[in-house]
C-alpha cells in the first residue's frame, strides 16, 4: 500500500472511532436519564403521571403503568425505554397534555435561532475586539483584554436585566418580552453573546497577538502591504482556528444560558420548557428534553471535531 | 470565570515539583498588584458580614415597612426597598452568610465528587480507569445547567437540593482534572525515585502522589466557589432555590423577578454583589496559583 492510502485508512478509523464514541455517550446519557426515573424518590409509576403534585388517580396510575410496562422487571423496562427511545418516543408529557417529541418539535426551532444567532454574534465581537485593539499601543490592548476579562464573568440574568433596563425600559429601543423577528432576537442574544465573546476574545486575542510576530507577517509588510490587510489576511485566520474548537464547548454554555435567558425574556424554547417540567415535576418533559439536548450537544462536538480537522490543513500531514 | 460550564483553570501548565521546592521565586515581590488587593478587601467585607452583619447593617432583614415599598436607593435606603417596604442593603448584608455558605458547601460536594472519581481513575487500575473515563464522558454530554436541573427535578427545589445540584455539575470537570493531575505525578521523575528506592506502593501514594496532586485544589477550590455562586444563583434566580423571605442573595433576585420593570434596583444590587464575589475569589484563587507556580506575572 502507498503511503497516501494508508494515511487514508487511518484517517477513516480515526472518524469511525470518533462516530463510535458519540454513539455511546449517547446510549449512556439515555440510560442515566432511565437511572434518574428510578432513583428518585416516589415510584415511577408517579414520576411518569407527573409526581404527587399533580394528584393522579388510581386508574390513571394504572394506565401509565401498563402504558410504559412498569411491571415488568427493571432491565425490561430499560429496554423498553431503550425501544421507544429508537422508535422516537418519549412519552408523554402531563403538564404540557402532549407527547414530549410534539413540545421538543414545536420549542426547538426558537432555541436553536437564539443559541446559533448568540454564537454568530460572540464570535463576531471577540473578533473584533482581537482586530482592533491588539497590538494598537498599551491603553488600547488593555481596554480591550479588560473588557473581555469583564464581560466573561457576568452572569446571563444580571446582564440581561441591564440591558432591559437600559435598552428596553429607559430607551424603549428594544421590545422587553416577546416582539417578533430580529427586535424579539436582539436582547437575549446579546445577553448570550457577551458573556461568550469574553471567553472567546480571550483566546482569539491570544493567538493573534502570536499571529501577528510570525515571519510571514513581517514578510508582508516588507511586500507593502498595509496594516489593516495584514491583520485581515494572515492574522486573522490563524487567530480563529483554535477557538472554532471552543464553538462545540460553547454551545453547551449557550444552552445552559438559554435556560436563563428564555426565562427571564419569557421566551418560548426549549430552556423555558425545561424550567416549567423541572417546577412542576414534570419527569417526562425534563427527561425528554434533557436528553435531546445532550443528543444535540453530542453530535455538534462531533461535528466540530471533524470539521476542524477538514479546516486546518496542518492536521493532514500527522 | 463565571460563564456557566466554563473550564475553571487550565492544569496541565502545573510544573511537576516536589514538595519545598514550590515557593521558590513566589517571594520575589511583596506588592501583590491592586487587583488581589481589592479583592482581599472585598472579602474582608464580607466576612464580616458573614460573621457579625449587625456591625455592617443595623436594621432587621425581614422587617416589614408598608409605607416604604419600593424605594428607589437613597441615603436612607442605600440599596432602595423591595416590594414590601424591607431594606435591601441590610437584607444584601445578611444574605452573605446562606449565600457564601451555599458557594462553600456547594464546591465542597463538587470537589469531594471529583476527588472519589478522579482518584479512583488516577490510582486504580487500568479497568477502574476506563470505567470511570466512560462514565466521565457522558456526564459531559449534559450542560451542567441541565445536569443541575434534572436533578433539582428529581429531589425537588430547595437549597440543599440546590448544593447537591451544583455540587453534580461542577463535579464532572474536577474529575477530569484530579485524574488528569494525579497521572501526571505519578509519571515524575520523584515518584520513580520512590519506586525504585522500593518504598511500599502505600507510602508512594500518601507521601507523594496525593500532597503534590492536591496541592492545586487548593486554586480550584477557590475559584471554584464563585462560580458556585453564580451558579446556584442561577438556580434560585429560576426559583429553584431558598424560599423568598430568607435574605439569600439568589432568593432576592428570584423574588424582584417580578417587578424588574419597576424596579431595577431589586436585581441588578443583589446580582452586581455576586459579581463582585465571584471576581474577588477568582483573582485570589489566581493570585494564589500563581504563587503555587512560583511565577508572578504581571
Amino acid at each position: 500500500m502507498t503511503s497516501r492510502s494508508l494515511r487514508a485508512v487511518h484517517r477513516l478509523r480515526w472518524v469511525a472511532g470518533r462516530i463510535g464514541g458519540a454513539a455511546f455517550v449517547v446510549w449512556g446519557a439515555a440510560t442515566v436519564t432511565f437511572l434518574s426515573l428510578h432513583l428518585m424518590p416516589g415510584s415511577p409509576a408517579m414520576a411518569y403521571a407527573g409526581g404527587a403534585a399533580a394528584h393522579p388517580t388510581r386508574a390513571e396510575l394504572a394506565y401509565v403503568s401498563r402504558e410504559y410496562g412498569l411491571d415488568h422487571s427493571l432491565v425490561v423496562q430499560y429496554l423498553l425505554y431503550l425501544g421507544r427511545l429508537v422508535r422516537g418516543n418519549l412519552g408523554y408529557s402531563p403538564s404540557q397534555q402532549q407527547a414530549v417529541s410534539t413540545v421538543i418539535r414545536q420549542n426547538v426551532g426558537p432555541t436553536m435561532e437564539l443559541t446559533l444567532c448568540s454564537l454568530v454574534l460572540a464570535w463576531v465581537l471577540a473578533v473584533l475586539s482581537s482586530i482592533v485593539t491588539v497590538r494598537r499601543g498599551r491603553v488600547a490592548s488593555s481596554i480591550g483584554s479588560g473588557l473581555e476579562i469583564l464581560t466573561a464573568s457576568l452572569p446571563q440574568y444580571w446582564l440581561g436585566i441591564l440591558l432591559l433596563e437600559v435598552l428596553a425600559f429607559h430607551l424603549r429601543i428594544f421590545p422587553a418580552t416577546g416582539g417578533t423577528g430580529f427586535e424579539g432576537l436582539a436582547l437575549p442574544s446579546l445577553t448570550l453573546a457577551v458573556p461568550l465573546a469574553g471567553f472567546i476574545g480571550q483566546v482569539t486575542r491570544e493567538e493573534f497577538e502570536a499571529a501577528l510576530e510570525q515571519p510571514y507577517v513581517t514578510t508582508a509588510r516588507a511586500r507593502g502591504m498595509g496594516d489593516w490587510g495584514v491583520r485581515l489576511r494572515h492574522g486573522l485566520r490563524h487567530a480563529i482556528l483554535p477557538g472554532l474548537t471552543m464553538s462545540g464547548w460553547a454551545l453547551g454554555s449557550l444552552i445552559s444560558g438559554a435556560v436563563i435567558v428564555e426565562t427571564l425574556f419569557s421566551r418560548q424554547g426549549l430552556g423555558n420548557v425545561l424550567v416549567q417540567g423541572v417546577t412542576q415535576q414534570d419527569m417526562p418533559l425534563t427527561i425528554g428534553v434533557v436528553l435531546v439536548v445532550a443528543v444535540v450537544y453530542v453530535v455538534a462536538n462531533l461535528a466540530v471535531d471533524l470539521l476542524y480537522q477538514v479546516a486546518d490543513p496542518r492536521l493532514k500531514r500527522a | 470565570m463565571t460563564l456557566l460550564d466554563a473550564p475553571i483553570t487550565p492544569l496541565d501548565e502545573q510544573p511537576h515539583l516536589p514538595p519545598g521546592a514550590v515557593h521558590v521565586g513566589a517571594r520575589r515581590r511583596r506588592w501583590p498588584g491592586v487587583g488581589p488587593l481589592l479583592a482581599g478587601l472585598f472579602l474582608a467585607i464580607l466576612v464580616v458580614a458573614v460573621i457579625r452583619p449587625s456591625l455592617l447593617a443595623h436594621g432587621n432583614p425581614l422587617t416589614v415597612d408598608q409605607a416604604a415599598t419600593l424605594l428607589p436607593p437613597s441615603i436612607h435606603h442605600l440599596f432602595g426597598t423591595d416590594q414590601n417596604g424591607r431594606d435591601v442593603y441590610t437584607r444584601v448584608v445578611y444574605g452573605a452568610r446562606e449565600s457564601l455558605s451555599i458557594g462553600l458547601a456547594a464546591t465542597a460536594v463538587g470537589l469531594a465528587l471529583g476527588m472519589i472519581l478522579g482518584l479512583a481513575a488516577g490510582l486504580g487500575s487500568k479497568w477502574i480507569d476506563t470505567v470511570v473515563s466512560r462514565f466521565l464522558e457522558v456526564m459531559f454530554a449534559f450542560p451542567s445547567m441541565l445536569l443541575a436541573l434534572l436533578f433539582v427535578a428529581m429531589f425537588g427545589a430547595g437549597v440543599t437540593s440546590l448544593i447537591i445540584a451544583v455540587g453534580i455539575g461542577t463535579a464532572p470537570g474536577y474529575a477530569r482534572m484530579i485524574r488528569g493531575q494525579v497521572i501526571a505525578v505519578r509519571d515524575t521523575p520523584y515518584v520513580e525515585a520512590a519506586r525504585v528506592l522500593g518504598h511500599s506502593r502505600k507510602r508512594i501514594v500518601f507521601r507523594h502522589v496525593l500532597p503534590n496532586a492536591m496541592r492545586p485544589l487548593v486554586v480550584l477550590g477557590t475559584l471554584g466557589v464563585g462560580q458556585a455562586i453564580v451558579w446556584a444563583s442561577a438556580l434560585s434566580f429560576l426559583g429553584l432555590g431558598a424560599a423568598p423571605p430568607a435574605p439569600e442573595w439568589g432568593a432576592m433576585l428570584a423574588a424582584g423577578r417580578d417587578y424588574i420593570s419597576v424596579a431595577w434596583w431589586l436585581e441588578l444590587i443583589p446580582g452586581a454583589v455576586i459579581v463582585l464575589t465571584s471576581l474577588a475569589t477568582t483573582a485570589l484563587g489566581r493570585h494564589i496559583q500563581r504563587g503555587i507556580e512560583g511565577r508572578i506575572s504581571t
